[in-house]
């Protein structure tokens, strides 16, 4: 049916419109959280008030854990949004790239942390099964950040091998069909991936990391460790997407394709190249991203890359498909609502508030909210 | 209008025979003099003017060209006019009614009704299926019309009424023996002979036809202008944008030339050859 | 997609050489219900559902033998394929209608689903549930009510939505499912409402809804009858051949594959009419559509609401027929397994939605664990290994497979997956029309062939 034409008389109104909701409504998050630090409640109507009672620290507490889960969207993000924009579909098999890296990097991190306290099929299996429990194999970045490391490698490496397969047997031989038959098949292939993954690794949540000794003050403040490296590694990783998109000839050819695929064409850019770099970072990005947010949560399931796909999609929209920046700050944006909205939704709403989010950024600037400024 | 299939004649004999016509069958010409009247249209996409301050009458009857280098605005006039793109100001008037702004399904309800530049046919439609979708008034477009047993009846009965109306026009532009077939599967001059059909199967009073040679073999292109001044005769107004200047300055009785978004020149197609600006702007290269 | 006009082997709806001349009146009332199907359609559907509940038959023998138990396994086995098929049917012929016809690529089928049934029991639902709690309204209240709240949620979600590219739509709606599930999920939600209004969702552990109409019958003469009918001598012993659950809930699924029937039979009717041809206009190029003069945002509104209401009442028919449901009931997942029926079949025909349905719930969704049942019960395995690696070690040390082949048949649900989403790409691939070929079906109420005046060309 391709891009229906927007009209642009409507357009002016609706935005002005939902500026100044937006706007209304966050003056009246702000002031009722300033009430709630000053201890200040009115009560309004059906039970509801104003203000209430929200320490500065359970506050900032909530901001932390938001900077953690939106660091997670933002890098899974990035390779979402790249392969958007470049192969020009809606990839839904995303969120299971990063369960396949978070299931063989942890994999590979307790075989090298568990070494002789189990057999290799339970470890490399991450605990399907009966056998020593997670804090006698005790991977954490305490004990053994070595292993951790491995499995932060091993992650990355087979998450590519994964995707560079799946591109060759699926999406390439339909390159040109096409956004839908696209995102159809990508549907095909998050089934593939989710239940090979259950296959192999069972259906049961598992606890993985140990997380003995991984709380620690820091500078006087309560910090955990291993939220402190997946702050680090993902911080990191995302300076290198950047150096790597604005300095190499890679990344420049990158960025031109996301803008106008035929026009790299004509310009000699070598697309199925340029194809395989994207898939590579991509997928290297979402099997990171995958292992971290089990580092993070300490658990893992076959369905979590599944359950963070909306979550992603809801980072990369609101950022601007194609903006690896936007991306970042959208997964940001996103994390930070999931988390700080608690203040004021009970917990069974946060993720509804976090898509609706989404479904108003898609349908109001589907450019994302930080079009205009300049990026990638 | 399936005897008027007449073989292109001289281009002077048609135009004093259309004259004609055009006063005596004032049934689809109206009172209405100049159907359409565009003034100071202008349209910006970002900081890029596109068209610029355009402003140019199509009178009633008339077969009418316009034509200008690439990227002279012609194409954006055209969305502008039917509605495609919304104008940034200016004014456009159709049968004295502004229509400026309106969405495109409301321009061709009022019977300004355009071909594109590159066929758009509905592809997976078979050509039967493309006319029958063109003509007003479906009583079955609404729903439970389609659906209910007892109003069924009369969908099915305005539908073969429209039916003899299509076999007309598929043999008028000589595609009837493509009905059954898919859109989709059509050649790109068949595809233009398809469009033109199925614009006219909305009983237009002009006809807004952009590029129609454009792709379109010699033979073919032999039979859509003959078909045009056939159905110029029986009194539709025709606005024509073409890249080919030896058609428009044959066929054509008035020609508006664009440039830069703006209209240069606009008259009889023996003045338009020889003005100095247009030949600097335009026909310079050709000629 | 740009099949030649070759590969159109029945040349579709509309060839009435073909058809075999009408026997008189019957045919003619025939013809009025349904507009002019062909024969083919109504052969090629039979067919499939011999075929389908044949090899359906096979497998219950395959596994059990001949006993006395066989005949309730069967019908069982057929009751538990008829009622899939007909709920399967119902949501691929709606979703084709978004889909299909109009292009609107609505992935949250789930979502609408949802807010029918929950609708329907909070309605309907008695006051003294033991979970969640409803009005306690008679249930023809309950059903018209889902309908009518799927088609407004429908309606707030396509105004502003259907003017975005389909893939937004997609996520859009995808987004929108989710967040009625989480919010039919919410404990808080639940205990809020029960407040204030007198109804409850009952949160994450779900509600009760109201008993099946058919399952009244029962408590008649004629259900009496009916059951008695089923229990047999042999032998100076009573045998009952198939149980009165069973057949309580056989009753239930017949009903609801003749309301599938009507399903096809309004959608058929949308097709071939001349709004049909509109949705089809929209689907192929809108601006084409917009510029003969046709307000699309209409014809897009209005065929979105109809198609979640009809969304919500299968949801009822289905998950609001089994006396509970929960949030779980409408998973994503569901959306896609309408996707792949739809898919399979070929999206844009109606009589290929049919199909796809028969074939997904069948061969994709049912024979997998069917034949994994047959094998279990026939091969004498070992007992499965509890974990992957369990399997592989004896296969890559000893080569013994047996291990593996039991732990695949212990897990065969995730298999299932995963052969559903390679049929979903394989079909994608090579096969985009759906299995049954591309078909035209022409819409338009009436005949368009040319009117005969003897100058045929064919």
């Amino acid at each position: 049916m391709g891009i229906v034409e927007r009209t642009l008389s409507s357009r002016p109104s609706t935005d002005t419109l939902v500026v100044g909701f937006v706007a209304v409504v966050g003056t009246v998050l702000l002031f009722d959280l300033l009430a709630r630090f000053a201890a200040i409640e009115i009560p309004l109507f059906w039970g509801m008030t104003f203000g209430g009672r929200t320490t500065f620290v359970g506050f900032a507490g909530l901001l932390w854990s938001g900077i953690v889960v939106g660091l997670i969207f933002g890098l899974a993000g990035i390779g979402l949004s790249m392969t958007y924009s470049i192969l020009n579909f809606a990839n839904f098999s995303h969120g299971d790239l990063l369960t396949t890296g978070a299931f063989t990097g942890w994999g590979a991190a307790l075989l090298v942390a568990g070494w002789g306290l189990a057999d290799a099929g339970y470890l490399l299996t991450v605990r399907a099964g009966s056998g020593p429990g997670p804090t006698e194999i005790g991977a954490s970045v305490v004990s053994a950040p070595v292993a951790v490391l491995i499995g932060a490698l091993v992650a990355a490496l087979l998450t590519i091998a994964a995707a560079l397969v799946i591109d060759r047997t699926v999406y390439k031989p339909m390159r040109d069909r096409g956004g839908i038959p696209l995102l159809i098949a990508s549907i095909g292939v998050a089934l593939i991936l989710r239940y090979v993954i259950q296959f192999v690794y069972g259906s049961r949540n598992r606890g993985v990391t140990s997380t003995e000794g991984v709380r620690r003050d820091v500078l006087g403040v309560s910090i955990n460790l291993h939220d402190l490296s997946l702050v680090i590694v993902a911080v990191a990783l995302m300076l290198a997407m950047h150096l790597l998109l604005q300095r190499t000839k890679l990344g420049k050819a990158m960025r031109a394709m996301a803008d106008n695929k035929d026009l790299a064409l004509v310009t000699g850019i070598p697309t199925e190249r340029v194809v395989q770099a994207t898939w590579i970072l991509g997928a290297g990005l979402a099997g990171v991203s995958g292992y971290l947010y089990v580092l993070e949560r300490g658990t893992a399931e076959f369905n979590i890359g599944w359950f963070l796909l909306l979550f992603i999609f809801a980072a990369v929209i609101l950022g601007g498909i194609g903006s690896i920046y936007g991306a970042i700050a959208g997964g940001l944006v996103i994390g930070l609502v999931h988390e700080v909205s608690l203040i004021w939704l009970p917990s069974d709403f946060n993720a509804a508030a976090a898509f609706a989010i989404m479904i108003l950024v898609l349908l109001y600037r589907p450019e994302g909210i930080f079009a205009g400024v300049s990026t990638a | 209008m399936s005897e008027s299939q007449g073989s292109p004649t001289a281009a002077a004999e048609r135009d004093t025979a259309t004259a004609d016509t055009a006063e005596s069958d004032g049934s689809r010409a109206e009172a209405v003099e100049t159907p359409l009247r565009v003034e100071n249209l202008r349209k910006t996409f970002g900081g890029i003017v596109a068209v610029d301050d355009a402003s140019f009458v199509v009178e009633s009857g008339s077969l009418t060209g316009l034509i200008g280098p690439n990227g002279a605005g012609k194409s954006t006039t055209f969305n502008c006019i039917t509605g495609a793109h919304k104008p940034d100001s200016g004014v456009v008037e159709f049968k004295g009614e502004a229509i400026t702004g309106l969405r495109p399904d409301q321009i061709a309800t009022r019977g300004l009704v355009r071909t594109f530049q590159i066929a758009r046919s509905l592809e997976e439609m078979t050509v039967l299926e493309n006319l029958m979708l063109a003509p007003k008034g479906q009583i079955g477009e609404t729903l439970w019309r389609s659906v209910l047993p007892g109003a069924r009846g009369q969908v099915i009965k305005q539908e073969e009424e429209l039916r003899e109306r299509v076999w007309e026009t598929l043999e008028f532009f000589e595609i009837d023996h493509l009905a059954q077939q898919q859109a989709g599967t059509l050649s790109g001059g068949q595809r233009k002979l398809l469009e033109m059909a199925r614009a006219l199967m909305t009983d237009p009073d002009m006809l807004l036809l952009d590029e129609p040679l454009a792709g379109v073999n010699p033979t073919l292109e032999r039979k859509l202008l003959a078909r045009i001044h056939d159905l110029q005769a029986e009194g539709y107004t025709f606005l024509l944008v073409e890249h080919d200047m030896d058609v428009i300055m044959e066929h054509c009785e008035r020609v508006i030339v664009m440039h830069q978004g703006s209209v240069l020149a606009e008259g009889d197609p023996s003045v338009i050859r020889h003005d100095e600006r247009v030949i600097e702007a335009y026909l310079g290269e050709d000629v | 997609m740009t099949d030649g006009s070759g590969s159109e082997p029945q040349g579709g709806e509309q060839s009435p050489g073909a058809e075999p001349p009408g026997d008189g009146s019957v045919r003619a009332v025939f013809d009025d219900m349904f507009g002019r199907i062909e024969r083919s359609d109504v052969l090629i559907v039979a067919t499939a559902m011999v075929a389908v509940y044949t090899l359906f038959t096979i497998f219950v023998l395959l596994r059990l033998g001949i006993t006395t138990g066989t005949p309730n396994a069967i019908a069982s086995a057929w009751r538990e394929l008829t009622f899939l098929f007909a709920a399967y049917a119902m949501l691929a012929l709606a979703l084709n209608l978004h889909w299909g016809y109009t292009g609107l690529f609505n992935i949250g089928v789930a979502g609408f689903m949802a807010v029918g049934v929950y609708t329907m029991a909070l309605l309907s639902t008695p006051a003294d549930a033991i979970s969640g709690q409803g009005l306690g309204l008679p249930l023809p209240i309950g059903v018209i009510g889902g309908m009518i709240a799927a088609a407004l949620v429908g309606l707030v979600a396509a105004v502003p939505a259907l003017r975005v590219r389909a893939d937004y739509f997609a996520i859009v709606t995808l987004g929108l499912s989710e967040i009625i599930r989480l919010t039919l999920n919410s404990r808080t939600l639940s205990e809020w409402t029960l407040e204030r209004f007198g109804f409850a969702t009952g949160g994450g552990s779900g509600i009760d809804l109201p008993d099946r109409p058919t399952d009244a019958l029962f408590d008649t003469a004629v259900g009496e009858a009916l059951i008695e009918l089923f229990v047999v001598e042999i032998g100076g012993e009573e045998v009952t051949l198939v149980a009165a659950s069973v057949l309580r809930r056989f009753t239930w699924a017949v009903v609801m594959l003749a309301i599938t029937v009507g399903f096809y039979w309004l959608l058929r009717r949308i097709g071939f009419s001349p709004f049909g041809r509109v949705l089809k206009s929209i689907r192929e190029d809108e601006l084409v559509a917009q510029s003969l003069g046709k307000d699309t945002r209409i014809f897009k509104i209005k065929v979105f609401m109809l198609g979640c209401a009809l969304m919500g009442l299968a949801g009822i028919l289905w998950q609001g027929s089994q006396g509970f449901v929960s949030p779980d009931s409408f998973r994503p997942i569901v959306t896609f397994y309408v996707f792949v029926a739809v898919i399979i079949g070929g999206s844009g025909s109606n009589t290929g939605s049919v199909i796809g349905a028969l074939f997904f719930v069948s061969l994709l969704f049912l024979a997998p664990r069917r034949v994994g049942g047959i094998v279990d019960a026939r091969l004498d395995l070992l007992d499965a290994p509890g974990t992957f690696a369990g399997a592989v070690d004896p296969l890559i040390t000893v080569f013994n497979a047996e291990p593996m082949l039991a732990y695949a048949i212990d897990n065969i649900s995730a298999l299932q997956f995963i052969l559903l989403g390679v049929v979903l790409i394989l079909i994608v691939q090579y096969r985009p029309d759906g299995v049954m070929g591309h078909r035209t079906e022409t819409a338009a109420a009436a005949d368009l062939d040319r009117p005969n005046r003897g100058e045929s060309d064919e």
